[in-house]
Formats: C-alpha cells, structure tokens, sequence
C-alpha cells in the first residue's frame, strides 16, 4: 500500500519538476495505464488472455466521442454514460465469450474486436470512420460542482489523469485483496480444483470480465475527452495487443506492473523513434531482452526474486 | 580448475564429499547485461534529441519546422517523398538566405501514420524540440488526431493532406492547409468535364470509409448539378483483397465507372475489373491517389490504357514543360517521368508532393510578412497566412497559381484531366481555379488566437 502510495505522490511532484513534453507523456502514459490494469485484472489475475480488448477501450471512446457531439451530453455525463456502456458490452460479450476457453477463448474476443472495428467503419455516417471526431474545445470546457473546468488546460487533465489512474490502482488493489480477488487468482492457478471445492467459477470469471472491461472503456473516454480525438485506429487489433504488452512488460499480476510496463512501452517508442525508422525492431529486440532476463515482467519478477510482499 | 561457486555451496559440497563441476557461463551475465541496458538508457536519454536539450533562445536559433513524416505504416510510400522534397525545399530557402535571415532546420519525426502517435508527435514539437511550427501531415485520420493538439499547444499546424477537415472548419484556427486542394475542391472542379465529354450516367467504386466517403457525397452532388445521376454506389470494405464479387452490381446502362481505390489492392482491383470486362467496358474515371508510386507500365495495368486519371500535378512533363516545371523536378530529384532520376523504378507520389514544397515557400512569404521572430509572434503569423490571397506561379509554386481562402485556411487551384496513351498520362484538361470553388462552411478568423 506505502509503495502505490508513493507512486501517486511521485506522479504528482512529477508535474513540478519535468519538463512540458514529459508531463503530456506521463497523462497519455496515465490515462492508457487505467486500461492496462483492467486488462490486467483479467489476464494476470484471472489468467483469461482477450485478444480483443480494444473492443472496450473503443466501447468508451465513442461512447464519449458520440455522446458529446451528437447526444449532447456533458463531459461528466459522458464518462458515466462511456462506463455504463462499456459495463453492459463487457456483460454481453462476456456472457457469449466466456463459454470458450484457452486459445477458443483468444480467438472469439479476438473475432468480436475485429467485428467492433468494422462496425465503427460501416457507421462511418456517426463515427467518420478511420478519419474519426475531433471534439471541439467548447464542449471540453464545462461547470462541474460550482469550478469551471477546461480539459484543454494541461495542469488540469495531468492531475484528472492522475486522480483517475490513482482510483483505478485503490481499485484493483481492493479487488486483489479481497475475497473475490483471491477466488480469481485461484481460477487462474486450477480452475478445476476451485469449481470443486464449490465456487461458481463462471460467475466469477464473468465478474472480472465485466470490471476488466469497464475499466477499459473508462480509459477510451478518458482518451476521447481529454485528447480531443476518436478514430478507427483505435479500435483496431493494435489496441487489443498494446495492453497485453504493457501488462506483460511490466508484470502480469502485479498492481503497479501495467502502470510501468505502459511507461516503459512509451519511452521506449519515443526514444526509439528518434533514432531509427526500425524502431519497432528495437522494442522488439528489448522486449525479447527482458522477456529473457525477467520473464515475469519487472515487477513479477522483482516479487519472485526480491519482494515477496508486492500485491 | 578454480571453483567460483558461492562458499556456501563449496562448503556444502565439501561436508557431502562430493564435487560437482559446474561449466563456466558462457557470455553475458544477466547482472552484466542489465548494467549494459541500463548504461544504454541512460546514454540515450543524454544524447536523446529532446531530452535535455533546447533552453536557448529562440531568436538566435533557426526556424524550426516539425516535419510529421509518415516513414512508416500505410503511408510510408507517400512520406519517402514528402521527405524528399521538404528536404529540397528547405535546401533551396536556405540557399536564398533562409526565413528573415535565419536558417530553415527541418525536424523531421515518424508519426507510423497512425493518429495517436500523430498527437504524440506534435505534443513532442510544441514542447520538447520547440519547433516554431508543424508542418507536412498526409494521412486525414493522423490530421484529425493531431490538430486539437496543435491548436490547444497553439502550435502553427501546416497539413498536406488533401481532406476536407481543415476546409470544413472543424478543426481549429492554428491548422492550415495552404499548399494544395481539398477532395471536395477537386470533385466539384472535374464534374462539368466528366458530365460533358465521358458520360453523364456514372457507378462509383469507392473504399467504404471516411476518404472514400468524402468522394460519394460531394461528387455525387457535383455530378447531380451537371445533369448527371450516379446510377450505383459500391463501397469496398477496407479489408477486401478480391473484387470481382462487386463488379456484377455495375447497372448495365453504366458510361463511366468513377473508381477511386487506395492501397496495395489497386493492381488487384484494375487486373480484376478488366477481366470482368474484357474489350468492350464503359469508360473509366480514376484518382491517381490509388497509383501514386506505382508506375502505370506495371504488369496488369493494361486495362487503363484510354482510361482518364485525375492528377493535381501531372506525373509527366510531357513535350513542353514550363520552366518551373523542370526546375522543380531537378531540384526534387524527379524526371520527366516522374521517377527518381537515380531510380526509374522509384516512382514518385507527384500529384501530392508538391503540396510540401509550396507549403514551406508560403510559410516562408507568412513569416517574412509577419516579420517573424519566434515563438511569441505565433499570432501574427496566423494572421499573416489567414491575410493571403493568392499565389502566382513559378519556382515557388510549380503546380500553378492559387487562390487562398484565409477564413477557411484553404488553397483552391487548378486540376488536371489526364489520359492514358501507352502508359503514359496525358493532360487533356486543366481546370481553371473558379471550377473548383465552393461556398465557404465557416469563418476561422472568428475563432480566439
């Protein structure tokens, strides 16, 4: 708890102390975090690998997109609506997926993704397609309990980002240490042997998909509100492997592990990118370095060999 | 041999009575080679572009331009030319002395054509290199993801891009698209000559998203306006690599197909649509958006012989270029084909390059008018772009003369009507810049700086 707590608070002097460019990167990092650690919730505690969780971040992202420019809606009835939307689409589509296991299992959220993404393509009427919305500065600015707030002022939408990613770690921490957390984990390490002892273990597999789902669509909102934009490409089978990479990286069932393997991911892409137009063949190359040297991500690993305590 | 094992296990060994022999490991240690990845990070953060650097002050420095280059992703192809001729453009401003006395630096960063890494790139402008403006996006969708950044950094934002976003004044007043025509321009300005010598009954294939969309629509309307009736629309959904399934619903009665196709796939859809067709086929109307880097002799292209091409700068010279013209192409490094002249299979992106060029010698005339200095005359400079008028032909602007709309931040500019005689495009007509216009949507002028 003192270590996630120190993160926060390392994240909030961040904005003091790094430079102007940094604290954008660290909200973008900040906001995509939230949806890495709700795939994580999934994949490293349920041990359920979706291959199409941009489905959800996309879910969120045009809820909020369309919700604004179309329906009207306000930035905070926007958020509530991209969660209620993207709770009843992981419901849905968690009640259809979760009768496939294993590389099954993959392969429909995989199918289903695929089919969000030509959805969003064929409303190209609603969502401009691959070209996608841009959210106008006006409806970005709005009154929310007696304070005027801009999502364009940069100060703000870091400490918002950081508010919002600092709910979503208390969150997963809560799940994790609670009594469902521990039942998921147990799914996770011998499904069998948990449905014997008396566990509905659909019901609770179906929990996590719903959590990890919503939380995904959060981070979609959070995306199209604060960063003004909603496109295609984000619903597209990239946004469904970027999660499991930074979960990956930065070790899968760990809290803070999808916060760090997001960072890593892009510093990596931005340092890398100034160097060389093969900067995908660099990450890979650093990906198969740490995979080889922490093969449970940083922080799996650090627990493994150091930190047995680490949530 | 010496054992290097830990005393503990030499001691264990020793109480056992026993040996083992552990074989020394080869290469790299793992403590070793984190030492190795973490003395490289940090080595990449000093040296980094960005990172520590970029204090000084601005007026001692050059004009920084932050070239959003698609190097890689789907507009690769596109972006190696852009490159190419920003480079060249910026080469020849410094030659002349560069922009109010101060050198042109071109920062160029690969935005992988994707819009989120757009956003990123432009955030990285605007406050990591300090770049004075952004300049030279392509692709619509990384447009649209990048210019609510450029205009909340207010970071002057110069696209070529083609798409209608800016024109539609649904961006913001710090993007501009001053060096070449929007789709709906180009639709509109080619309708009359299509309706009056191909045919007036026309069936659209289009790809089934926003670009392709953008072209329903306004030549639909342009169409309809000249008497004409597009008699089938057939969207093609962007995952599709086989044709031939969609050409039956091309109605009968059809004079000209209006194809308009983009990607790897077009060799597959013109080699598909003349099997289907054979001899005798309506007359074909294209955008030379689905062959730009494709030389039109590749094998399988032979059923666009005779077809007509729309081209904003033609790819040949032809017999008489204008000297602007050949300056142009000798400078950018491009022949009288159109192809590299160190490569005469690198065919160029023509009809769309030429964007970048003209756009940094109107970024160079704006901030001579704006008597630019740096960062804090970012306003004046947007005036003085919004303030122009016009273009004349010339070295600066070798596509042709244009007019420009400050309130929407638009160029409106003559098209071409190519044919393909022997797979080679001919110029047939050239619109004038009236044909091309249309009543403005908005007013950026009105908007706060």
């Amino acid at each position: 708890m003192f270590l996630h707590l120190a993160v926060i608070a390392a994240l909030f002097l961040a904005q003091f102390a790094a430079s102007e460019y940094i604290v954008l990167m660290l909200t973008r990092i900040m906001v995509l975090a939230i949806f890495a650690i709700g795939y994580n919730l999934l994949f490293g505690y349920t041990g359920l690998l979706s291959l199409g969780h941009a489905m959800f971040f996309a879910t969120g992202l045009y809820a909020a997109a369309l919700g604004t420019t179309l329906m009207g809606l306000t930035v905070p009835a926007a958020f509530a609506f991209a969660v209620l939307a993207g709770l009843a689409v992981s419901l849905v589509m968690g009640v259809i997926t979760l009768r496939a296991s294993g590389v099954a299992f993959m392969i429909v959220t995989l199918m289903f993704s695929q089919a969000a993404f030509l959805t969003v393509l064929y409303f190209g009427e609603y969502t401009r397609g691959d070209e996608g919305i841009v959210i106008p500065d006006t409806i970005r600015k709005f009154a929310f309990l007696g304070f005027d707030v801009d999502l364009a002022n940069a100060v703000l939408r870091y400490n918002l980002a950081l508010a919002f990613l600092g709910c979503a770690i208390a969150f997963s921490l809560l799940i994790v240490r609670s009594r469902i957390g521990h039942i998921l984990i147990a799914i996770r390490e011998n499904e069998t042997r948990t449905s014997m002892l008396g566990y509905d273990v659909q019901r609770y597999k179906l929990a996590a998909f719903v959590m990890s789902g919503t939380l995904s669509a959060f981070s979609g909102a959070c995306y199209a509100l604060m960063f003004a934009y909603a496109g295609s490409t984000l619903a597209s089978i990239q946004y469904s492997i970027h999660p499991l990479l930074w979960t990956l990286l930065g070790g899968a069932s760990t809290v803070l592990g999808p916060v760090l393997g997001t960072g890593l991911m892009f510093v990596l892409v931005d340092l890398a990118s100034s160097y060389t137009n093969a900067n995908l063949l660099m990450i890979g190359v650093v990906l198969i370095l740490l995979v080889l040297f922490f093969p449970k991500g940083i922080l799996g690993t650090i627990r493994e060999r150091y930190w047995k305590w680490l949530p | 041999m010496a054992d290097n094992r830990p005393k503990k296990h030499q001691e264990d060994d020793a109480m056992n009575g026993s040996k083992l022999i552990v074989p020394k490991k080869p290469g790299l240690s793992r403590r070793k080679a984190i030492k190795l990845m973490g003395a490289g990070a940090a080595a990449g953060l000093a040296a980094g572009p960005g990172f520590v650097r970029y204090a000084q002050a601005q007026s001692s420095e050059p004009i920084r331009i932050g070239f959003q280059v698609h190097r890689t992703g789907i507009g690769a192809a596109y972006g190696r030319w852009y490159e190419r001729t920003t480079t060249a453009a910026a080469a020849l401003i410094n030659e002349q002395g560069g922009i109010n006395g101060r050198k042109v630096e071109i920062i160029a960063e690969d935005d992988g054509t994707d819009p989120g890494r757009g956003a990123e790139v432009v955030e990285k402008f605007a406050t990591q290199h300090k770049c004075d403006v952004g300049f030279g996006t392509l692709f619509s969708h990384v447009v649209m993801g990048s210019a609510p950044r450029a205009g909340e950094l207010k970071l002057p934002y110069y696209v070529v891009s083609e798409g209608h976003h800016v024109a539609s004044t649904g961006l913001n007043r710090y993007t501009f698209q001053p060096g070449i025509t929007d789709v709906k321009s180009q639709v509109i300005a080619m309708a009359p000559w299509i309706a009056k010598n191909v045919g007036k009954k026309v069936c659209m294939i289009y790809p089934d998203f926003a670009f392709g969309h953008d072209h329903r629509d306004y030549f639909s309307a342009a169409i309809k306006a000249q008497g004409g009736d597009v008699n089938a629309l057939i969207p093609i959904p962007p995952t599709e690599s086989s044709f031939t399934r969609y050409f039956p619903q091309i109605p009968a009665d059809t004079e000209v197909i209006y194809h308009v196709m983009v990607g790897p796939a077009v060799l597959t859809f013109v080699k598909e649509l003349g099997e289907h067709f054979g001899s005798s086929h309506p007359a074909l109307f294209g955008f030379i958006d689905s062959l730009e880097a494709v030389d039109l002799k590749s094998p399988g292209l032979e059923f666009l012989e005779g077809s007509y091409l729309w081209e904003a700068y033609p790819r040949f010279a032809g017999a008489s270029p204008k000297p602007h013209d050949t300056f142009y192409r000798e400078k950018v490094g491009v022949d009288a084909n159109g192809a590299s002249v160190s490569d005469a299979a690198d065919i160029s992106t023509f009809s769309h390059m030429f964007g970048c060029w003209e756009t940094l010698f109107i970024l160079k005339r704006a901030m001579e008018s704006a008597g630019y200095q740096g960062p804090a005359d970012k306003a004046k400079l947007i005036e003085a772009t919004e303030a122009m008028t016009s273009f004349a032909e010339g070295n600066e602007h070798p596509q042709g003369d244009k007019q420009f709309n400050g309130k929407i931040h638009q160029c409106f500019g003559h098209q071409n009507i190519t044919q393909v005689k022997s797979g080679v495009a001919e110029v047939v007509y050239r619109t004038t810049i009236e044909e091309g216009l249309y009543e403005p949507e908005g007013d950026y002028t009105k908007m706060a700086l």
